[in-house]
């Protein structure tokens, strides 16, 4: 059947079952292909994007359960977006960087609610997000830096 | 610094036209590197690669190696960029097509990306091509300008000549120098004016902003018109076959439109992926487990535990061990259980294909061109040369990518020939299908017996047992002699100790079970016994285990340094530490590079290890990007980390007994230990880097789990469900 979703800041439709996740979705029937496929369980965070500037697991989340706009990688933007992504390159962070928009997302959504992460405040905000190159320790200095970049901003 | 294109639609890519453009390119007979392969011979000198340099400046690094995140296209861009004096920002880097004739990784004998050999294959030949580029560039500018070769500098991508204030980019001779035949001989740069080789610059990678705004494309990225989505049902057990299948309630699903039987399975044919996976999940298949492997990990661990009481195939051996083991002193035994692992790279398998009754056009993260080729030309009926294949960005691989038999390609090329002739279909498989698809790390045990008297270690026996991944394949030529697979005892059957009396034999177990090379290959468990048993010996001889390991390294100097470099950066002063924890340490040589490591370690309230920090020193040669060696070591640590805490692929009564990331554990952020890495300097020719982090981590934990008052754990994972 027909479901109507805000993605993007683009109200879509699309005629799709109503469990179709909404991964599939964004994937198949939008063709934003940034956000990625790693489980389908919601163990990794591959998928990750925002609901209502929330992040959400995309795979395991109906499309006939979604609820709030959607912002996938294709769109994120404002100072944290910026400061992370540019912390992220600055850094090399991504290795393969199959994992790296769902980890980019998660990053955004904690700078946004707490611009001063600690060590354990980004281990809370960024352990459903798996990277199997294990980019792990340039993903929290990276996360640092950009905390940094938004304080002197 | 970005990219260059990876179209995701079906255009026809351009690469090589090199129209108004610059293109270097010498190749080498296929035939002749594989020759200098078995010669081991010094690397050859003639560049396979190609540069492009095109009239708007752009220099375009075609790359032969698979960038599956270890940094290929930086490292070869930075090998070139060097000895062609560009600006780092003029570099782009493009996949090379399939061709073997041109772009064979001379190592390996064929267009592969495997062994951590792609800098060391593609040093030579990347910077001699880049010193043609530059020479015809000046040769084009000297005629140009009327005025002496001689007189031209090159800098940051400026030709210029000083006395007539001339200058121009690269783009202004790209065509003129073109015309102009490759000079013979270049000279290349001294390592002492190197400003890019060596350097370290924030945002080095040619990948990075891609791959941190999602623009980077996969393989799961493709797309085209009418394309379907595939995935494939398999046999639960490993050597089942389809006996038989019902698609009616599959068919019945939306947007399911096909399903045909393959030989790997039952194909489900959907217009995209959650009709696929309905679709498959709805499909009724019963299998024929006849050819079956129906045992259980445990039955095989207990069998091999029996029959390495048994000496093997020796695979090395020298002076009289069973006569030093029976002359006194303290006798010690251990055994070590490793199991199958899953690869389990971020992007499960997958390709995209369009086959259209002449020519195969494939394009996935492939690692293994020539051998993916012709497994596509085989299930096709066509030559090679009608298989093209383009190589997109990996999402990651282990080894995974590369497989002997080619199975993804073949499996590819079957559900495209199963359609009608020109129906782009993409295959996926979930990550449950990659978990239980097999192509594991071997499991293994190792047995040891060794002796220790008067505070040196007298003797060394180490009895093994696995499956060979070799023996059979078409592999079999570089890694097997009278029988023997050297890839089964690497790091085992030659130590970085002098003992004496030393014996390392080999039994090779069977299975249906299909294995494969784990980043680090076998070193993934020899390290791991090796590194624990001499830690144990050398405990009971009383010696301190960086000391003790020394003093029998005169034969090893490489990694003599690199232990020294890694005692001096974590402050070395024994295994105990005041804090509650303990430090252990490790030293491995792979794919020709030293590797040694310090873990400090302690165990917490759930009695599960936690790793703090990890020193690392690396001597890996000439070090081309020092921050992509430390990334990679930081990422071997995580990697390795992570499977010897929690991972294994337990099989129950021949079915996997894990299927994802809720049971195949994974490091996790909260995991990862603090790293400092050190790269030790070294004038030798660059090797490997991309697996050797790898295979001194788990016994250094180890170590310190001993040194903790606890055991070296005798069976991986440490942590077991």
């Amino acid at each position: 059947m027909a479901y109507s979703i805000k993605v993007n800041g683009t109200d879509r439709s699309v005629d799709v079952d109503e469990d179709t996740p909404l991964l599939w979705v964004i994937r198949d029937d939008l063709g934003l292909t940034g956000t990625k496929f790693g489980c389908g369980v919601a163990m990794c965070g591959a998928c990750t994007v925002h609901m209502d500037g929330q992040p959400l697991r995309s795979c395991t989340m109906p499309v006939s359960g979604v609820t709030g706009e959607i912002t996938t990688i294709e769109a994120v933007e404002g100072p944290e977006a910026k400061a992370v992504q540019d912390a992220w390159v600055a850094h090399d962070v991504p290795q393969c960087g199959y994992c790296q928009s769902g980890q980019v997302m998660s990053a955004v959504a904690l700078l946004r609610e707490n611009p001063t992460p600690s060590d354990s405040d980004i281990d809370l905000a960024m352990n459903g997000n798996l990277c199997r190159c294990a980019t792990y320790v340039r993903i929290r200095a990276a996360i640092h830096s950009a905390a940094k970049t938004l304080a002197a901003a | 610094m970005t990219m260059g294109a990876h179209h995701t639609t079906l255009s026809r890519r351009d690469a090589l036209k090199g129209a108004g453009a610059l293109v270097i390119g010498l190749s080498l007979p296929f035939g002749a590197g594989k020759a200098l392969a078995q010669a081991r011979g010094p690397a050859p000198v003639d560049p396979n690669a190609f540069i492009r340099i095109g009239a708007d400046d752009v220099v375009t690094v075609i790359v032969k190696h698979t960038e599956m995140g270890q940094g290929p296209y930086t490292g070869l861009a930075t090998i070139a960029a060097e000895e062609l004096d560009a600006d780092w920002a003029q570099m782009r880097v493009e996949s090379a097509p399939a061709n073997v004739a041109i772009y064979a990784n001379s190592l390996l004998g064929a267009q592969l990306t495997g062994g951590s050999t792609a800098i060391a294959n593609s040093f030579d030949q990347l910077r001699r091509a880049g010193a043609m580029a530059r020479a015809m560039l000046v040769q084009a500018a000297a005629a140009e300008w009327k005025v002496r070769t001689t007189d031209i500098a090159v800098a940051k991508g400026v030709i210029s000549h000083k006395a007539s204030g001339r200058s121009a980019g690269f783009g202004k001779f790209a065509a003129a120098a073109a015309k102009l035949p490759a000079p013979k001989q270049v000279k290349l740069k001294d390592a002492s004016a190197f400003t890019l080789i060596g350097k370290d610059q924030p945002g080095r990678r040619v990948d990075s902003a891609d791959k941190s705004t999602g623009r980077a494309k996969f393989t799961i990225d493709m797309t085209a018109p009418d394309m379907l989505t595939v995935l494939v049902a398999r046999s639960p057990r490993f050597g089942g076959r389809v006996k038989s299948f019902d698609a009616a309630e599959a068919l019945k699903v939306k947007g399911v439109v096909a399903v045909r039987q393959i030989s790997s399975g039952v194909a489900v044919y959907g217009r995209g992926m959650w009709p696929a996976i309905k679709g498959r999940k709805a499909l009724k298949v019963a299998w024929d487990d006849s050819q079956a492997e129906m045992r259980g990990t445990d039955e095989m661990i207990a069998a091999y535990l029996e029959q390495t009481r048994k000496p093997g195939r020796v695979h090395r051996a020298t002076g009289d061990v069973d006569k030093a083991l029976a002359a006194g002193g303290d006798v010690i035994e251990a055994d070590y259980v490793f199991p199958y692992l899953a690869h389990a790279p971020m992007e499960p398998l997958d390709g995209f294909m369009v086959w259209d009754g002449t020519t195969a056009r494939a394009r996935f993260g492939s690692q293994g061109q020539t051998i993916d080729q012709g497994a596509i030309a085989k299930v096709l009926g066509i030559p090679m040369e009608k298989v093209e294949i383009e190589t997109l960005l990996a999402g990651g691989s282990f080894g995974r990518r590369a497989q002997a038999t080619a199975h993804l390609a073949a499996e590819l090329a079957e559900v495209a020939k199963a359609m009608p002739v020109g129906t782009p279909v993409k295959l996926v498989w979930t990550r449950e299908d990659d978990i239980h698809g097999g192509y594991y790390r071997p499991l293994f045990v190792h047995r040891f017996r060794g002796a220790v008297k008067d505070g040196r270690i007298t003797a060394w026996s180490n009895t093994m047992m696995g499956q060979s991944f070799m023996i059979g394949s078409p592999f079999e030529s570089f890694a097997v002699k009278d029988g023997i697979d050297s890839i089964m005892s690497e790091g085992a059957s030659e130590l970085l100790y002098e003992i004496a009396d030393f014996r390392c034999d080999v039994h090779v177990a069977k299975s249906p079970v299909p294995t494969l090379w784990w980043r680090s290959v076998g070193h993934t468990h020899t390290g791991y016994a090796v590194e624990c048993f001499v830690d144990q010996l050398l405990a009971a001889a009383g010696q301190d285990p960086v000391a003790g390991r020394l003093a029998m390294m005169g034969k090893s100097p490489r990694a003599a340094g690199a232990l020294k470099a890694v005692a001096e950066l974590a402050q070395w002063k024994g295994p105990q530490t005041a804090n509650g924890r303990a430090r252990g340490v490790a030293v491995v040589e792979s794919f020709n590079s030293y590797v040694a490591q310090i873990a400090e370690v302690s165990v917490g309230t759930d009695g599960e290890p936690r790793v703090h920090k990890v020193w690392a020193a690396v001597d890996c040669g000439i070090a081309v990007n020092p921050d992509i060696i430390r990334a990679q070591v930081e990422g071997g640590i995580g990697y390795a980390l992570g499977h010897a805490l929690y991972a294994e692929v337990p099989l129950v009564e021949g079915v996997p007994a894990v299927s994802n990331f809720n049971d195949y554990r994974s490091l996790r952020i909260n995991e990862m230990p603090e790293i400092e890495v050190v790269v030790v300097p070294s004038t030798a020719p660059p090797t490997g880097i991309g697996e050797p982090g790898v295979p001194p981590l788990a016994p250094a934990v180890a170590n310190a789990l001993a040194a903790l008052g606890g055991k070296r754990p005798a069976r991986l994972p440490m942590v077991r469900a």
